[in-house]
This record gives structure tokens, sequence and C-alpha cells, in this order.
């Protein structure tokens, strides 16, 4: 129970954090960028609005501290304020609009990178300083040092320019509206390949490292002997007592990395025009959409905590040991 | 005994915890017979002697727009033109100065904060420790990539200084924690007792006694700094986040981008910035290799890999995902 209070704790203060960075930012840059954005947007907006925004920004003369409660009130009553690019409309519902195409694109091309990523990092680990262990070894750790928008731009212009494999953007094509029919799914489905495998490419390498380096640590493992010299099954020994034991970090980083799927592959989505939260992200930055931006940052930044507080829960129940001291060990 | 038998297994200098200069020299050798470390820092010195010798090597203007746009790789032009013209190596070249600087000084300026927010607090123990535990555990977990693209997004523009600056901010956390792990199981033991008794001051003992037995720890803190440093720089850059009149490999991309560069077919104003930033971010990568088997033997001899290397590299991907 206390190891619950504790997380729940460190939730509260991490979200606390990140509701305070929020705020602090634009009062505390140079040149005060909220003025520049009030300023440009004056004569676009109603006096009601402006208003709104000055209070939002802290361009007034209200203390510090009471800026700050009204913050704090209008997130409580999840009011995130207007989009100034789609003006009037309010940020919450753009978000809610581009939610739904993140976490289709990006939160399947992630389960398909974990899956596989782990799978060939059992197989590496078992036949580890063979051929393929030397082979994929070395390429992940280039892809890792990759610039993944790169890669996209790259698999876009080979793919989708010149072969015409694929669409060359957008998440289905101009002219067909939204619905739940066979050709439309398919369209989507055709407009989503391209951007999930450059996330899959760009991200399995972590996966297959990371499960490889911590099977071998489990391979090291007196019971591994142990059961070897018993005699049990190799397929037994490879899954039930190997792989099983190693793939709790595993599990850690897939569970913090669903919470990351809510940022989206922020630069993947811009690359392909992909309708989702990262490209509106984009489009907040350079409208000077102050705030939109702010709004992503949070649902963004809540997303990675809460799932954060989520696996921290489980973990203390299939690791025993992490509910005692430090977690920080096997993260 | 038992603790000197588990730091010689963790790391070599451990037994000695200031090498004299001659085993110094000998870890620097070895440092150069690792082939990959040694492939690494080739490549790295490539670009290095490239960046600092920039106006020297290029063979144009970089700027100016008197070529026929758009020109394949030839000899005239290695790796062709840009839609205005201008010669792509030469801005390669012109390019790397920021690009690497902005790499290295907030890979620099990390792997300090990581030291002070890790490793001092660890020593101290007790409340301090829990406060800037509490801290760094908050950094880790706040999204990096948003966060900086919403911070450069208020800049405006940013230059390289308030690059290097965002960058080191934001890139301390993983760092302090992989120092802050390995200084708790360095200060209990006999030689930073006996420093203590001696009557040594805590910032000679963190910086004199503990730090040097980390030194694998922390260079590979900053290769890793570095490396994520110049992915995010890159990124942000691309994103028009960085100042696009400031020529580095990150603008390419985005004056790149935005000339429709893949639309016309050249592939080459794509590939080149991209694959330099590839290629340091790998020279990094290799040279980090060569450092942990050089701190670790057990990885000379069967492959096994270390717990720091396997931490850095989900915190690699970690990052890249967020």
């Amino acid at each position: 129970m206390r190891y619950v209070l504790n997380r729940f704790g460190f939730l509260v203060l991490s979200i606390w954090a990140a509701l305070t960075i929020n705020f602090v930012l634009p009062r505390l840059m140079p040149g005060n960028p909220a003025q520049v954005m009030i300023v440009r947007y004056k004569g676009q907006l109603t006096p009601v609005a402006l208003h709104a925004l000055e209070l939002q920004f802290g361009v007034t003369h209200a203390p510090l501290w009471q800026q700050y409660l009204q913050y704090l009130s209008h997130l409580l009553h999840g009011n995130l304020g207007l989009s100034l690019t789609y003006y009037p409309v309010p940020v919450s519902q753009v978000i809610a609009q581009s939610l739904p195409w993140t976490l289709g694109l990006v939160g399947i091309a992630t389960i398909i990178s974990m899956v596989i990523g782990t799978a060939v990092g059992i197989y590496l680990a078992w036949n580890h300083g063979r051929f393929w262990d030397n082979v994929l070894s070395t390429v992940a750790m280039f892809t890792a040092a990759l610039p993944y928008f790169w890669l996209a731009l790259l698999l876009l212009y080979v793919l989708a320019y010149v072969y015409h494999w694929f669409p060359l953007a957008h998440a289905y094509s101009t002219g067909l509206t939204p619905q739940w029919r066979l050709p439309f799914i398919l369209n989507v489905v055709r407009h989503a390949m391209l951007p999930a495998l450059t996330i899959v490419v760009s991200s399995i390498g972590g996966w297959m490292i990371g499960m490889r380096n911590n099977m071998i640590q489990t391979l090291g493992e007196d019971y591994m002997t142990f059961a070897e010299a018993r005699g049990i099954r190799r397929w037994r020994l490879m899954f039930q007592y190997a792989a099983r034991n190693a793939i709790l970090p595993s599990l850690t980083s897939f569970a913090m990395s669903l919470g990351f799927v809510v940022g989206g592959a922020l630069l993947t989505e811009m690359v392909f025009s992909y309708p989702g939260v990262g490209l509106q992200l984009m489009v907040a930055v350079q409208n000077e959409d102050y705030p939109l931006m702010q709004g992503l940052f949070l649902i963004i930044a809540l997303a990675v905590l809460i799932a954060n507080f989520i696996v921290e829960m489980f973990y203390g129940r299939l690791d025993p040991r992490t509910r005692q001291g430090e977690g920080g060990a096997y993260s | 005994m038992i603790n000197r038998q588990e730091a010689l297994g963790k790391d070599e200098a451990a037994v000695t915890p200031r090498p004299p200069n001659r085993a110094r020299f000998l870890v620097l050798v070895s440092f150069f017979k690792n082939k990959k470390s040694a492939i690494g820092f080739v490549i790295f010195s490539l670009f290095a002697i490239m960046a600092i010798f920039s106006p020297w090597i290029r063979p144009y203007n970089p700027s100016a727009t008197e070529f026929l746009p758009l020109q394949p790789p030839s000899w005239h032009h290695l790796l062709g033109t840009t839609a205005s013209g201008q010669d792509v190596f030469s801005q390669l070249v012109v390019g790397s100065r920021v690009s690497l600087g902005i790499g290295v000084g907030a890979g620099v300026l990390a792997t300090v904060l990581a030291i002070l927010m890790g490793m001092v607090p660890a020593y101290l123990g007790g409340r301090t420790d829990a406060i800037f535990n509490t801290i760094t555990n908050i950094m880790l977990v706040i999204p990096g990539l948003p966060l900086l693209i919403v911070i450069t997004a208020y800049i405006h523009q940013s230059g390289t200084w308030s690059l290097i600056f965002v960058l080191g901010l934001t890139g301390w956390a993983w760092g302090a924690r992989v120092l802050r792990s390995q200084t708790l199981t360095y200060v209990r033991r006999d030689f930073v007792v006996a420093a203590k008794l001696a009557g040594a001051s805590h910032w000679y003992i963190v910086m004199h006694e503990i730090l040097p037995n980390m030194l694998s720890l922390v260079v590979a803190n900053l290769m890793f700094g570095t490396l994520g440093a110049l992915l995010a720089t890159a990124s942000l850059q691309f994103l028009g986040l960085g100042n696009p009149d400031a020529m580095s490999w990150g603008t390419m991309l985005f004056w790149a981008e935005n000339g429709e560069a893949l639309l016309n077919g050249a592939w080459w104003w794509i590939v080149a910035p991209g694959a330099a930033v590839a290629l340091v971010g790998a020279s990094m990568a290799l040279m980090n290799f060569g450092v942990d088997e050089l701190s670790n033997p057990r990885l000379r001899q069967a492959l096994q890999y270390s717990k720091a290397m396997a931490k850095a590299q989900a915190s690699g991907a970690g990052r890249k995902r967020a």
C-alpha cells in the first residue's frame, strides 16, 4: 500500500510539474512571445477572445499567483482555450479530432515493432556471437543513430515517388468522406502502410537489442544452467525459463511507449502530412497558435505520465523486488 | 577484499582509483587497438577537421546562388546543387560547424549537469538525494521532443547558443540517473571512507575519488548525449525551429523539404546532410562500444553486454520514440 501511495504521489507531483512548465514557459521567454501572438491576431478575433488570451498568457497586470490559480481552474474544467488556427474551434475539439489517427497509426506500428523486435531479440540472444547476431546488432546500432525523419523522407522518395507503391501523403485520398465502409478502410490502410513502416524500421532496433541484452543476462543465471542440466527441452528452456524472465524490462518500455503513442511519431506525421497529433503540433508552431500548442503538450505529457504510473502499478505486481526499494535498477 | 574483486569485474580503474600516467597511456592504446572505437574515432575526426577548417575546405561560397539549379552530383559539384543553385558540398562543409558545435556543446552541458544532479546528491545522500532524485525522475518522464518543440517555438528561430542551452537543460536526466545509481555503489567503499577520514572535502571526494572510477560511464554519457543532441537539433532545424539562415545540416534538410527536393527528384540534396548526421551518430555509437569493451573485461572475452549498455540502448530508443 505504501508503494501505491508513493507512486501516486509521484504521479501527482509530475503532473503538477508538467502543468507548471506549461504555465511558466511563455512568461519566462525573452521578448514575450504571447504579446507578439496577440498583436498578430488583433483584428481577427473578437475583443472577448483577445481578453481571454491575455489572461491565459499573462499579458495582464494581474499578480502572477492569481494568473496561476486561474490557469489551474481553467484546466480543471477542461478548458484549454480556443485554437487560433481553427478559430473559433476549442483546442480540446482539435485534439479529439486528431487523436484517433495518431492512436491508430502509431499504436499499431508500436505493437508490430515490439512483437517482431522482441522475437528477433530472443533468437539473437539464444544464438549470440553467431552470424546473425553480429550483423543485426551492428545494423541496429546504425539505425539508432539515424535521424528518422530522414529515413522517412528517403522511403517516401523511393517507395512512393519513384515506384508509386504507396500514396505520397495524408491519411486517405482527398475526395473521400470518412465512413465505416470497406473501400474507405482499405484506402486508410494503404495510406498508413508507409508511415507505419518508417516507425517500425526506426524503433525495432531498440526492442531487439533491449531483449537480446536482457536475455543474455538471464541465460547466464544459475537456474538456467540447472534447468539445462535437468534435461529440460530446448523450447521450454528458451521461452518458459529465459525469455519469460528477460521480458520484464521490455514490457515496461512497451507500456511506456504506449504512453508516447499519444505524442505520435511527431516527425513521421509531419513528413507524411498524416492528420494526427504531431501534425497539429507542427501547425500550431507554424501559426504561433500557442493555446493549441500548450493543449497538445499537456495531452502528450499526461498520456506519458499516466502510462508510467500504470506500468509501475503492474510492475509492483510482476516483480515484488521493486516494491521494497528502488525501481531504478530495472528500468 | 570482496569489494575489490567486484570492482575489478565492473571497472578496471577501480583498483587504482587514480591510474598513473602509464596506465592512462595503456588505456588510450587499447582504445585505438579496438577496431570499433578506432573506426568511430577516425570518422569523427574527419568531420571535426572538416568543421574546424571549413573556410579552407569549401570549394564555393555556400550561399552563392550562381550555379545551375538542381544539378546532380558531378566533378564540379561533388554533391550537386540546390534548387536555388547553391553548392551542396560547400553547404555540408560549412554546416558541419554549427551541427557538430551544437551536438558536442549540448552533450558536454548535459554531462556536466548529469554529474551535478546525479553524482553529487547521491554522494551527499539523505534528503538532498531524495529531492534531486525526484527532480531527475520528473525530467525523465516528461516527453522530450514535444517539450523541445514548445520551448523553441517560444524562442522564435533559436540561434546556436540557445539550442545548446535548451538541449543541455532537457537532456541531462537519463545520465543523472545512471551516474546516481553507480555512485551509490561507491559511497560506502573503503577508499571513499578513507578519504573522508583523512579530511578531504566533499567536492574533492566526488571529483577526485569517485569520478575517475566512473570515467567510462561519464564518457558513454557524453557520447550518447552528443548523439541525442545531434539528432534533436537536426529534427528541430528540419522543422524550421532553428535559425534557417544559419547554415547547418538540419537547416539544409529544412530548405530541401521546402524546396520540394524529392518532388524534383533531387535526392542528393536530402541524402547528403542526413547521411552526415547518421555518420557522426554512428561514430559516437562505435566509440562508445570501444569504451564499453575497455571498461568491462567480460565484454572482451564472451560477447556479454553490460547493463549500462542495455540501459543506454533503451534510452536511445525511448528518446527516439518520444
